[in-house]
């Protein structure tokens, strides 16, 4: 029932308050302290008295503008796919059907292969290994740190995760900078333009300092849902640090993964901040799907061509969110 | 002030779930009257369609002289507290109070007047100008008392009122409401799914199951003389012993024993007749000598109540409770026969559970 | 202390030095240089002035910008509260015929349209509604974006406020209006605010919506606008690129502050999504 695609009830609210089904609600199981959940009756009364036609009046607002800007959108993409429409010249006027053209040239076009190819290094090496277990090693090695280090090191990892994109683009160009750049100076190795020697590795490892948060904040949460008892009993029975981590915190923590794989997979596809840093060069080299839908698209005016492009990467985000919305249901 | 006259009164949820099933009940003015059941045995949602917060499916509701069955919530002159006392966060002592005045109109010096005088009734002088989070459970519940006081209704309607307290809180605000409601004389209907909580406060009470009332009575007839062997495991903190038997001749067979039939139900029950004994442990006597017509058992399990024992005796495959007295345990392993006090012994039919003399009806499921 | 446990916690120091200093790093730039006499692109110790913030004005565009993505964020901030607010409470407190269902879709859409997937439809929408270069345009596509999500924070947040409250004013005799001004409102205001900061900081971030809706360098919000900050020679304009980003950045950084002393930020991890 109680779903959501927002990190925020997902990293901190696992199982939320099961609702009682039973007629009496809460009676039987009021004896602790305050119920959350509701006061009675399963299912939801209508106590403020809407009525189901204000009531829909309430949620209709919110669903024109969404049905606007995201819905039709998501459908218009099919059509324009299967278009020759271009912002500018004839077609733009009087866009022709195509049929199947823009998908047939997108398989076969090479541009787009190593775009595709790119963007799953990309989130292979970013999101699914480096943000993974950045975010688990610092969520599991600070969990028992108190005081200020663990103040500091979230502090820092935050920040790099709600910082404005441009921003944090404009400063990893200036410490990769070839002549002037920190890094170079700290590793001794001036003029290695890293932008334009290794710009894939690059943006993998500018992309695992943006967003490593969130896997941090969701594996702390995880962490801290593992019953102390167990911990302490591992501890009674003599286990390694490496043997608890293995035998009882792994078990607890293994839907998490796999959800905070899903979630930052899905961002770091859909991810446009690289083009900040390198706009998907040298050479195409760091062109990944994002960049290169703009640099066909809206760049060059290919409409048609870049909806067909767009579809397919909506349809491949379409497989990862239904992944991830069966595995919440699972876990209700 | 006024009188409650549930007629026929049925709550159907969507699926045919009966949550309240054909019920007829009257409170009368005054009355501290406890619906009490366990968990899903409809006794919230009575409570709920009482106060307009359900809609009754059928049937009626009055109260005083007024069928207040159609009528919104605001406008049947009760106050409800609820289990979570559903105190407002965002306002103070003062104006929780005096918020329902201000629904109800009142001019704003009149709000505080009764609003203050309400508060000094349940000693909340000096939390006025407090938030609800920065007040202990037990003065929570003041606060929500001291609401419904002041609005000054005909009826009170009181969810679980003391579930949220710890337990020895429990006790005092026990008393506490008990004497509230003595002085103020106001009708009023507590929901509870603790038999001990229903006897110690309430003027009468209605044991419910599925939907339906099982008996009403005073906390003595439900605890002396329940009706069926729902109401007898129900009621009282030591389960009774509800022991299954066969009747034979003018005595019983229990667990192959040969045990005294009581006169007064010997014209209601037939010869090979299948019944269940059902005696509280409180009304069972324990004795080391053999006894004639008396229960032999072992015993197995001593329990320390405080100012008494509870002595689990076994016979055949039956266990029997027997409470005694502080310092008259008999040892472990030892023989023992248990006789109950006279008038005590309870016959229930085996196939419906009803008490032997009551009329035969289907079984409530 | 046993050398073992020497070791592990020199290990241990050793890590949590070294990701310091991995996200320490690329930030220190963000702090020294606006101050910074001669600003470079290296990280140095700066020759204390203030001279670099006259840049922001002196560039015609740098203030203007700012204010601009301030119209942007409290914009579709008021239009997402309201919006998710009304839709949030209706779908948790009232059973609406295929709510579930639309909880579904919602929850799939804002899942899968994405800013960058649907970047092409939205441009040519807005192309064809003569809302290119409108900032209420860039509002609209933001809230639309947003409110998805929004709602389903909300109606998490709504669903745990115990029916308790409304059914007791409700005894009362309060009318609908009166329950949901008195009793609703001040009851989810901390959701409120938490989708308020959650919409203004994903907003004051966001780069590609404006960047592709917005031409005019009067209407574009300082994300956007950052890119032009080049001499003429080429070369990025250090003195106001620093100073700028400085300010740029300080509402976020309050924001933070603001929300981690008042909830703890574990809870709104979701800040930014």
């Amino acid at each position: 029932m109680a779903q959501t695609t927002s990190p925020a009830t997902e990293a901190t609210a696992p199982g939320e308050g099961v609702g009682a089904d039973g007629i009496d609600g809460p009676d039987g199981t009021g004896k602790g302290g305050r119920t959350p959940s509701d006061s009675a009756s399963g299912g939801e009364t209508d106590v403020v008295g809407l009525g189901k036609w204000r009531a829909s009046a309430f949620v209709a607002p919110a669903l024109i503008l969404v049905s606007i800007f995201l819905v039709f959108p998501a459908l218009w993409t099919i059509y324009i796919g299967i278009t020759n429409y271009r912002l500018t010249g004839i077609a733009a006027r009087a866009p022709e059907f195509v049929g199947f053209d823009n998908y047939v040239r997108a398989v076969g076009d090479a541009d787009f292969l190593n775009s595709l190819y790119l963007t799953l290094i990309f989130v292979l090496f970013s999101a699914v290994i480096g943000q993974n277990v950045l975010g688990f090693g610092l969520a599991w090695r600070l969990q028992n740190v108190q005081g200020w280090v663990r103040g500091l090191v979230q502090s820092l990892v935050l920040l790099a995760w709600i910082l404005p994109s441009s921003i944090v683009a404009f400063l990893w160009i200036a410490l990769l900078d070839r002549d002037s750049g920190t890094l170079n100076a700290l590793l001794g190795t001036p003029g290695l333009a890293w932008l334009i020697e290794y710009p894939m590795v690059s943006i993998i490892v500018f992309n695992i300092w943006r967003g490593t948060a969130f896997s941090m904040l969701l594996y702390s949460a995880a962490l801290a849902s593992v019953p102390p008892s167990q911990l302490e009993t591992a501890t009674l029975v003599g286990a390694s640090r490496w043997q608890t981590l293995r035998d009882i915190v792994f078990p607890h923590v293994r839907g998490h993964v796999l959800t905070n794989t899903l979630l930052i997979s899905l961002w770091t596809f859909n991810d446009f901040t690289p083009f900040l840093i390198t706009a998907g060069g040298p050479n195409d080299r760091t062109e990944i799907l994002p960049v290169y839908i703009y640099n066909t698209a809206i760049s060059g005016g290919q409409m048609g061509y870049g909806a067909a492009v767009s579809l397919i990467m909506l349809l491949i985000n379409l497989i990862i969110a239904l992944f991830y919305i069966r595995l919440l249901r699972e876990r209700k | 002030m006024a009188q409650i006259d549930l007629v026929n009164l049925s709550k159907v949820y969507p699926g045919d779930v009966r949550a309240v099933d054909d019920l007829t009940l009257t409170i009368p003015d005054g009355e501290f009257f406890a619906l009490l059941g366990p968990s899903g045995c409809g006794k919230t949602t009575l409570l709920r369609t009482i106060a307009g917060l359900e809609e009754a499916t059928s049937g009626s509701v009055r109260i005083g002289d007024r069928d207040v069955t159609r009528l919104p919530p605001g406008k049947r002159e009760l106050a409800m507290v609820f289990q979570d006392y559903a105190l407002f966060p965002h306002m103070t002592v003062v104006d929780n109070i005096s918020y329902p005045l201000k629904i109800k109109g009142l001019a704003k010096e009149d709000r505080l007047d009764r609003a203050v005088k309400a508060g000094d009734e349940l000693s909340l002088d000096g939390l006025m100008e407090r938030r609800p989070s920065e007040l202990s459970g037990g003065q929570q519940q003041r606060v929500a008392l001291a609401r419904a006081i002041a609005t000054h209704p005909q009826v009170f309607l009181f969810d679980e009122p003391l579930s949220n307290l710890d337990a020895r809180l429990r006790l005092e605000a026990r008393t506490f409401l008990k004497r509230l409601q003595r002085d103020l004389g106001v009708t009023t209907v507590f929901v509870t799914h603790d038999q001990a909580e229903a006897l110690a406060m309430a003027d009468r009470m209605a044991v419910m199951q599925s939907g339906r009332i099982r008996q009403v009575g005073t906390a003595r007839e439900v605890f002396q003389h329940p009706v069926n062997t729902f109401v007898a495991n129900f009621i009282g903190s030591t389960p009774m012993n509800l022991l299954d038997a066969s009747v034979r001749g003018d005595a019983l067979d229990v667990a192959g024993q040969r045990v005294d039939l009581p006169e007064d139900v010997r014209r209601h029950v037939t010869d090979g007749q299948e019944v269940v004994v059902g005696v509280r442990p409180e009304y069972l006597t324990v004795s080391s000598s053999a006894v004639d017509g008396g229960l032999q058992g072992v015993v197995a399990i001593v329990e320390n109540l405080g100012t008494a024992a509870l002595v689990t005796l076994e016979a055949d495959d039956l266990s029997v409770a027997v409470t005694v007295p502080d310092g008259e345990e008999p040892p472990i392993g030892a023989d023992a026969w248990v006789t109950p006090v006279p008038g005590r012994v309870l016959i229930y039919r085996r196939e419906d559970g009803e008490l032997v003399d009551a009329p035969v009806a289907a079984a409530v499921g | 202390m046993s050398p073992r446990e020497m070791v592990g916690r020199i290990g241990f120091y050793t890590l949590v030095a070294l990701a310091t200093a991995f996200f320490a790093l690329p930030m220190l730039w963000l702090v020294s240089t606006p101050f910074d006499a001669q600003p470079g692109l290296a990280l140095a110790i700066p020759d204390p002035t203030l001279g670099n913030f006259s840049e922001l004005l002196d560039n015609r565009y740098a203030l203007g910008s700012l204010l601009n993505s301030i119209l942007l964020a409290v914009g579709t901030a008021l239009l997402v509260v309201a919006f998710a607010a009304t839709a949030a409470y209706s779908l948790s407190r009232v059973r609406i015929p295929g709510r579930d269902v639309l909880l579904y879709l919602l929850l799939l859409l804002s899942s899968i349209v994405t800013g960058t997937a649907a970047m092409v439809p939205i441009f040519l929408l807005m192309f064809e509604l003569g809302l290119i270069d409108s900032r209420v345009g860039v509002v609209l596509v933001l809230s639309g974006g947003l409110l998805p999500a929004a709602i389903f924070i909300l109606k998490d947040f709504m669903d745990s406020v115990p029916k308790s409250y409304e059914e007791s004013a409700r005894v009362f005799g309060a009318s609908s209006f009166q329950i949901l001004k008195d009793v609703v409102v001040p009851v989810i205001r901390p959701g409120l605010s938490t989708i308020s900061v959650w919409t203004i900081v994903n907003v004051w971030g966001n780069f590609l919506v404006p960047f592709i809706l917005l031409r005019d360098a009067d209407k574009q919000p300082a994300a956007v606008l950052m890119r032009t900050f080049y001499t003429e020679g080429g070369s990025p304009n250090l003195e106001l690129i620093s100073t700028f980003s400085l300010l740029f950045s300080v509402p976020v950084i309050v924001m933070y502050l603001f929300v981690n002393r008042k909830y703890g930020f574990r809870f709104y991890g979701g800040i930014k999504s």
